[in-house]
């Protein structure tokens, strides 16, 4: 309690002076899992932040750190973030959920901005995107594309939203291709370059001739380059550098918008508590570029179902849908509330092998 | 001509002066290094070796560097009593897991109890964990032969799988809406470690990290079972003589090393960290192998360097947040520390002479 009362009169003795100094400079954390130069998911938090900067120019100052494990560390960062200053802060892993929550409640004048998760609080939002979206068109052009009928998926940890991407990207490619099988590995990391490449290599082996991963550096894309005739997706950035082969599309994580208005909010002393999760129409997923290596009629569906998504009129988990024990989950043209997908724990029909329990 | 001479007998001024002088060349090294990224490198040495002691924040970072150092004393103080004997033990970052493994489940195994048993159950269950996890490549050494260093490496990433099917079936929260991790600790009162005084740091995991310490200096200088342990190190022909079961000491020396780096791990996941996930270990059983030989596997300079170490890590990310300094280059940083140590080691054993011309 001491400790407490003590850093909230170390805020607010700060809160007043900084407001005394610099009264309209703005100052907002960004706590990354990863090195800002992975390529993917750290990287494009990081782009969202230098579009803030971009944004507001003078008025904001944005500071981060990277590589921050998940744990006590996170909150000791968190913490040094709010004791020096910052309004905002951006906690960009599931793994920051009781960490954010923790600091929370010491910086009550502090706003807080969670990614992925579940627990909110008077200063803590949560934020997220429907890359499950995105992974429906994926899984539309890898049922299409594949020859050897194997479909390779690089799992992070067998979390909600890592099986929703599985399931959507499943049902989608089954649509068009009911020959369809899905070999998953489960690399327990979100970035580690040397184990991704061994699980790209060993999906390969095993005959799969789409790379989907859920992880965030480009060494499966680079592992798919070297095989030769393997097609991936960019995940969480473009990975254009990919292109046209082995990369032939990606799903883009966009969150300059909502970090501009987050920060905007802040400014206006309009910030609220609120649990985002934006998709296509919104703009918060992309689908990068599809390439040259896809036949364009298949580009044509797939741009038409990124349409239909992004304009609501198609849902990915629309019935008739059943979970893998073989009972019934969505009937006919029903499809799935946001409680469920958010909290999603089971695979659909016909996928194989169990979510490691 | 330079050339180097092996000493008669070790300098005993060298082997204190070696940790000195590594840090300062890791300073102008560092320094060099960060001028080269373009940043002020006096700014950003003070960044991080004043700023978490004196700075304006220091009453938040000083209880900070306890909480970041005791796992690392406490895991090195095990070590080195292994190491002075010439018995390797790599793994202790794996027997930290199986420490925090154990004591959680122990914990949550009682959950909801409020009782004062709870927490000492989590601390001999944490120790035990840890015990066990050393113990086998301890066991296959004594019983076959095998290389310790090779197997209880091994069993890190045994002990690493171990921990992802915890947190995704036996111990996970069954309130998580099916995300993996366990319940935390820290709200569940009969478990937590809290911290003793509010606001100093001070958990059961640094009180014990102090008491090893004493323990191990007591051990090695006043005990005989410490004078084995050196004598096996320094001369193992004369051991033998001297009466030293070679067997009872591996056992001894891996069992404790990993019981104390499992206490280690059961303080951080019921105090600091809270709960068991799947990315709970941070490092610290082979950050440990750099501060034990930092501090000479000497008790107190291991104490000394766990706290240095400690100041390298919080100083970094302030560096980082505040100078815009990229992680990798405190991980240099860091990685310097262990090679200058090493790098002028050399000079305990040797010392540089010049070489006569004539003669050559």
């Amino acid at each position: 309690m001491k400790f407490k009362s003590l850093l909230a009169s170390a805020a607010m003795a700060l809160g007043l002076a900084s407001g005394a100094m610099a009264e309209d400079k703005t100052k907002v954390g960004f706590v990354y899992v990863g090195p800002v130069g992975d390529g993917g998911w750290t990287y494009e938090h990081n782009k969202g932040r230098l579009a803030v900067e971009e944004h507001f120019g003078d008025k904001v100052e944005t500071v981060f750190v990277e590589s921050v494990p998940e744990g006590p560390d996170a909150e000791r960062v968190m913490t040094q973030m709010a004791l020096e200053g910052a309004d905002l802060i951006f906690t960009t892993s599931f793994g920051y959920m009781d960490p954010t929550i923790n600091v929370a409640q010491k910086f009550p004048d502090v706003k807080f901005e969670h990614a992925t998760g579940y627990k909110t609080a008077d200063n803590v939002s949560v934020y997220s995107a429907r890359f499950y979206e995105g992974r429906a068109v994926q899984g539309h052009i890898a049922g299409k594309m594949t020859e050897s009928n194997i479909i390779g998926y690089i799992g992070s940890y067998p979390i909600p939203e890592v099986i929703r991407g599985i399931n959507s990207a499943y049902i989608h490619a089954k649509k068009v291709n009911p020959d369809v099988e899905f070999k998953i590995i489960w690399a327990y990391t979100w970035f580690d370059p040397a184990k991704e490449a061994d699980a790209a290599s060993v999906l390969i082996e095993q005959g799969a001739d789409v790379i989907l991963q859920h992880t965030d550096s480009t060494a499966p894309q680079a592992a798919a380059q070297e095989a030769g005739n393997v097609i991936t997706f960019g995940q969480a950035s473009d990975m254009s550098e990919y292109a046209p082969m082995p990369r032939v599309s990606s799903i883009i994580d966009n969150w300059a918008p909502y970090y501009i208005a987050r920060t905007q909010a802040v400014m206006d002393g309009s910030w609220a508590t609120a649990n985002t999760w934006d998709g296509i129409g919104p703009g918060m997923v992309e689908i990068g570029e599809i390439s040259d290596a896809v036949p364009a009629d298949i580009k044509e569906e797939a741009l038409a179902m990124t349409a239909a998504l992004a304009d609501g009129s198609y849902h990915p988990f629309t019935g008739p849908l059943k979970k893998q024990d073989g009972s019934d989950w969505l009937a006919d043209g029903e499809t799935a509330d946001d409680g469920t997908l958010a909290g999603m724990n089971f695979y659909v029909e016909g996928l194989e092998g169990e979510i490691p329990q | 001509m330079i050339v180097l001479e092996k000493r008669p007998q070790p300098s005993k001024a060298w082997s204190y002066a070696t940790p000195l002088v590594a840090v300062l060349a890791t300073m102008v090294f560092g320094g060099i290094l960060f001028t080269i990224l373009g940043k002020n490198p006096i700014e950003a040495i003070g960044t991080i070796f004043w700023e978490p002691l004196f700075g304006e924040f220091a009453f938040y970072y000083r209880p900070q560097l306890l909480v970041k150092g005791a796992p690392l004393v406490l895991i090195a103080i095990g070590l080195s009593l292994g190491f002075r004997a010439g018995i390797w033990n790599i793994g202790a970052e794996g027997q930290y897991i199986m420490g925090a493994i154990f004591g959680a489940g122990a914990g949550l195994a009682f959950y909801p109890i409020d009782a004062f048993y709870v927490f000492p159950i989590m601390v001999l269950a944490g120790a035990f964990g840890g015990w066990l996890w050393a113990s086998i490549p301890a066991f296959l050494k004594v019983r076959f032969g095998t290389n310790e260093i090779l197997v209880s490496l091994m069993l890190v990433y045994v002990a690493e799988q171990m921990l992802a099917s915890v947190s995704l079936g036996l111990l996970k929260n069954p309130e998580g809406f099916g995300f993996p991790g366990s319940r935390n600790l820290q709200s569940y009162d009969a478990a937590h470690n809290a911290e003793l005084i509010s606001g100093s740091g001070m958990h059961w995991g640094v009180v014990t990290a102090l008491i090893a310490v004493i323990f191990a200096y007591v051990l090695l200088n006043r005990h005989m079972l410490g004078f084995h342990i050196r004598l096996t190190g320094e001369a193992p022909r004369a051991a033998k003589f001297a009466g030293v079961n070679p067997a009872r000491l591996i056992l001894f020396c891996l069992g404790l090393s990993g019981a104390l780096a499992g206490l280690a791990g059961m303080f951080e996941v019921s105090g600091p960290s809270g709960v068991v996930s799947i990315d709970f270990n941070v490092g610290y059983g082979f950050t440990a192998i750099i501060v034990a030989f930092l501090g000479r596997l000497h008790p107190v300079g291991i104490l000394l360097a766990g706290g240095l170490m400690a100041l390298t890590y919080i100083g970094g990310e302030i560096a980082q947040s505040q100078l815009g300094l990229p992680a990798a280059a405190i991980q240099v940083f860091q990685g310097m520390l262990l090679f200058f140590l090493l790098a002028f080691d050399l000079l305990t054993n040797y010392r540089i002479r010049a070489a006569r011309s004539e003669v050559a």
